[in-house]
């Protein structure tokens, strides 16, 4: 066997290969959705609704529609004739209960930045010169803005569907909370406040959607992660079969679960194209985006740990108060991101008695929905604060109290075990991953540079962060609510005449890598060489069904479709070849691309076996010639998900003079099961670090007391750059996933998942010797001085009820 | 009054250099650089992120400096001479750039990568072997929201070390 052979067989997964995708996004030859165009395309642009809530008492679109270029003008009273309305629902959630939505606005506006009405018209600026020619009669309305004021009886709802603002409440318990915290010997107690935010990929939503009047098939370019769900979505809205929906997605610029949902305006441009029958783009702009894409986290919460004298973890009681939007995200709702900071707080920790509640208020805001890591990094936080505190409480090393407490990596035959808050998880690796990062971070030396710097008045602190999370989400979570998104992702996998192998998977790609990760798998599995295996997603036309970009789910589920896919392909092949060769298959292999007798010698090339099966099958002496496609899919049965873990460190300087916080290290430790492009996986946690970063640092959307964001530019939310973010250091500890046979975790969420946490506890530490702490995140510059300054600033006695 | 109004001038002609190219043409004086080269040239590698000269994304060189293509009218480029990421793509002038930026995968979904290059070379044009800090300076004009910007940096040293 040759040492290109020797490779192909044995070295494809796990090795650190450069994405094909690559080579065209360095040379400008991306292709995102503005950069498409059809012909006699038109733009559509938005009037959106100035006011939080609001009536139209009356809607003037005569002189829009009179000007150059212009050829229609939609309120929603028109698109109503060609789309149907929706309402969120869970329907394990029965009391979850949102109202219902349009396409457009009728009546009356539910938040800032709500669609009114659309202009369609020959370019972008004339749609955009006509929208200031719309007359809106307003009647303001009162908003309801602030999620307590939400939820005190007597306050109005947010909207005239629904009875009550209270959108969700969950209460878990276990254990004898009340005996863990009575016989505590330290108890903590930590209110904490999340800013609300937004994911802000850098290229905003988009769609372009054509109907053809003469087959009714409507065709639609969207720059989304899931097209298989927007398929559904369109097909049923609009009254159309399914095989007429066609939903693909050129190159998607980013997308962090913000392109994962239904948007009112997207369903609008599609009904706006069946009304008009030609095709209409609709790339949203970046203040648009804003005041339209989903919202996330928003939450505050008060918490209390019980630790005995010895570090324990007795009891832990967590009460969050989530503030959704107007509305509930379709289809996959708001509650994701306060069900999973409930359920995960805790969960990398024995901990035998818990005490948990979640609410989540609806508000005249944009409707909040998934974001990277979706609650994980609420709920590690808390915990990891609270750890934090009680060590110090009791002159404990917050590493030997994290040790002490971490669940056990068990052996495989135990049954999984539940975490604090009710969920099952699978082996881990936490205090192995612990070892790792301390090594990695060189933990002693930093403590002791630490203390010598406060001497000198410099406050750096050191913060830590351990993490489970869950990925590789199965069907278990949408399926019993009744919502269309697939738990599943299949793969197809053809032996093309050129002896190239062709793969398509319903598994999308936003930058992640999946394609080539999964190109790597294809490879491998079936002995052909890396650049003779083609892989493409996001085509609902092309694709085997499955659920697309979401829970960190691509390779870990995807590619255990391909490795199925691989098995039975391989077997067809070298069951033609047995017949070409007239000989038995036993001992046939794939290497490097060629069939390999069971003496190694060479026999053919899958490209001569290609041709004969395709187009001279007369040569093959079989009475049925099998299948050169075979399809694949994969969802786990044998749990709900697959349980990641890692550990997170953060060393922060905090300047106590200007409050400015400076990161100076990140370190992650992270267990994601087998590893398939090293480079690829390191680079997902490194961006999920710097979202983290933002979060703890820099991102808010900031809202006015009557409803407005304030600061919906990119002038104004601020995101991370270059100047100010930390080398991060990434390091693995491998417990392959058992479900499968590839052994992948998910991994594209974990380095959001922990950041926060540990660059929360990294500033509280810098704080520490000064008797404060930082509660508010963003930790602004004017929230340090604030903590440190103005005692009124800072965070209150947590109150909790009596147990 | 009719007497008093100027008549308003909704195109003009610019001649200019594109990618090394003679271009002459009507344009709407409205019309900003960026959109001018994206929807009249078909030159799409420049994206349009932020509108407001924040982003980065959108940055083409004109003249040899690097400019946002959004804060730019393109009746403002008549006389001059404008090269976009596919020019210097073309022409070779990046190559070791780019070859960096793919081996050590300084990019993933790429909106932000032709931007980030344009920059990268400005920055390497004018200093040889930048510090890391020099590089994470240069560049903290350009907005990624995917690599966390390590990546990128590392890129452009290995791109420095090679020029060297």
């Amino acid at each position: 066997m040759s040492a290109a052979a020797q490779t192909a067989a044995g070295g494809l997964i796990g090795r650190s290969v450069a994405r094909a995708d690559a080579e065209r996004f360095v040379a400008g030859r991306g292709r995102y959705l503005d950069d498409l165009v059809l012909a006699d395309m038109q733009h559509v642009v938005f009037y959106r609704s100035p006011f939080a809530r609001a009536r139209l008492r009356a809607i003037n679109v005569d002189a829009a529609a009179a000007m150059p270029g212009v050829s229609a003008v939609v309120t929603g009273a028109d698109l109503a004739t060609v789309c149907a309305g929706w309402t969120t629902r869970f329907a394990m959630w029965p009391a979850h209960v949102s109202a219902p939505q349009n396409p457009l606005a009728i009546d009356e506006v539910f938040w800032q930045g709500e669609a009114v009405a659309a202009v369609v018209a020959a370019t972008r600026a004339q749609a955009e010169d006509a929208l200031e020619l719309i007359e809106i009669d307003w009647e303001e309305g009162e908003p309801v803005v602030d999620p307590r004021v939400a939820l005190e009886p007597g306050c109005p709802p947010c909207h005239p569907a629904i009875e009550h603002n209270l959108a969700l409440e969950r209460k878990i318990g276990k254990g004898d909370v009340a005996a863990a915290f009575a016989g505590a010997a330290q108890v903590v107690r930590r209110r904490f406040s999340f800013g609300r935010q937004t994911g802000v990929p850098l290229e905003p939503r988009g769609i372009l959607a054509s109907f053809d009047r003469r087959t009714g098939e409507l065709d639609i370019q969207q720059s989304h992660q899931a097209p298989f769900q927007m398929q559904e979505i369109y097909a049923s809205l609009l009254g159309l079969p399914l095989e007429r929906v066609r939903v693909a997605s050129p190159d998607v610029g980013g997308a962090f679960g913000i392109k994962l949902h239904a948007y009112a305006d997207e369903i609008a441009v599609v009904a706006i194209a069946m009304l008009l029958g030609r095709p209409v783009k609709f790339q949203v702009d970046r203040l648009e985006s804003f005041v339209s894409d989903v919202h996330a986290r928003d939450a505050s919460v008060e918490a209390q740990l019980a630790v005995d004298a010895e570090g324990h973890l007795l009891g832990l009681d967590v009460d969050l108060l989530f503030c959704f939007g107007a509305v509930s995200a379709y289809p996959r709702s708001s509650i994701g991101e306060a069900l999973q900071a409930l359920d995960l707080c805790g969960s990398a920790y024995r901990i035998d008695a818990f005490r948990g509640r979640v609410r989540g208020a609806f508000v005249n805001k944009v409707p909040t929905g998934a974001y990277r890591a979706v609650g994980q990094p609420i709920a590690c936080a808390v915990i990891e604060q609270l750890i934090d505190d009680a060590a110090a409480a009791i002159g404990m090393d917050p590493v030997t109290m994290r040790r002490r407490n971490h669940l056990p990596a068990r052996p495989a035959e135990a049954p999984m075990l539940p975490a604090a808050g009710g969920i099952p998880l699978g082996p881990l690796s936490l205090d192995a991953c612990m070892d790792q990062l301390l090594e990695n971070m060189d933990y002693r030396q930093l403590r002791a540079t630490q203390d010598a710097l406060r001497q000198r008045g410099v406050y750096r602190g050191i913060g830590l962060c351990t993490f489970v999370e869950l990925t590789g989400v199965g069907a278990g979570l949408y399926g019993p609510n009744q919502v269309r998104v697939a738990g599943k992702e299949g793969v197809r996998l053809s032996l093309l005449p050129s002896g190239h192998i062709q793969c398509r998977t319903s598994a999308t790609d936003q930058g992640q890598g999946t394609r080539t990760g999964l190109t790597q798998i294809v490879a491998q599995a079936m002995g052909s060489p890396l650049e003779t295996v083609a892989v493409a997603a996001g085509d609902t036309s092309r694709d085997p069904l499955g659920g697309g970009a979401w829970a960190s789910r691509g390779i870990s589920l995807a590619g255990e479709a391909a490795l199925l896919a691989a098995a039975q392909l391989r077997a067809n092949i070298l069951s033609i070849a047995a017949a070409l060769g007239e000989q038995s298959q036993d001992g046939l292999d794939i290497v490097d691309g060629m069939i390999i007798g069971r003496d190694g010698e060479a026999l053919m090339s899958l490209a001569e076996l290609a041709l004969k099966a395709h187009y001279d099958s007369t040569a093959i002496k079989l009475d049925v010639i099998p299948e050169l496609t075979v399809e694949r899919s994969y969802a786990p049965t044998g749990k709900p998900y697959f349980a990641a873990n890692g550990v997170q460190a953060a060393q922060v300087e905090v300047d106590i003079e200007t409050g400015m916080i400076r990161v100076l290290d990140v370190w992650v430790v992270e267990d994601c099961g087998r590893i398939v492009n090293p480079l690829l996986t390191d680079e997902q946690i490194r961006g999920g670090v710097v979202q983290g970063i933002g979060a703890a640092l820099f991102e808010q959307c900031i809202y006015s007391e009557n409803g407005q964001m304030s600061n919906a530019s990119l002038a104004d939310y601020l995101i991370p750059m270059a100047s100010e973010m930390p080398q991060i250091h990434v390091g693995h500890v491998t417990t392959p996933e058992r479900e499968t046979s590839l052994g992948a975790k998910g991994v594209g969420e974990a380095g959001t998942v922990g950041a926060i946490g540990a660059i929360w506890c990294a500033v509280n530490d810098a704080l520490r010797p000064l008797g404060q702490g930082v509660w508010q995140q963003p930790f602004t510059p004017a929230h340090v001085l604030d903590v440190l300054h103005h005692p009124e600033m800072r965070q209150g006695e947590a109150r909790l009820p009596p147990f | 009054m009719d007497d008093l109004s100027v008549r308003c001038v909704e195109h003009a002609n610019i001649q200019f250099t594109l990618n090394g190219k003679d271009v002459n043409c009507l344009v709407p004086v409205r019309r900003n650089l960026v959109d001018f080269l994206r929807q009249d040239m078909g030159l799409t590698a420049a994206h349009v992120g932020c509108e407001v000269g924040v982003c980065g994304a959108c940055n083409v060189r004109v003249d040899g400096a690097v400019v946002r293509g959004c804060l730019m009218l393109a009746v403002q480029v008549d006389g001059l001479s404008v090269e976009t990421l596919e020019g210097l793509a073309e022409s070779g002038e990046i190559a070791a750039l780019q070859r960096a930026f793919v081996t050590r995968n300084a990019m993933q979904c790429g909106f932000c990568t032709p931007g980030m290059l344009m920059t990268a070379n400005e920055l390497l044009q004018a200093r040889a072997c930048p510090s890391r800090l020099e590089i994470r300076d240069a560049i903290s004009g350009n907005y990624c929201r995917c690599t966390g910007y390590q990546a990128i940096v590392d890129a452009i040293e290995m791109a420095a070390g090679e020029d060297a």
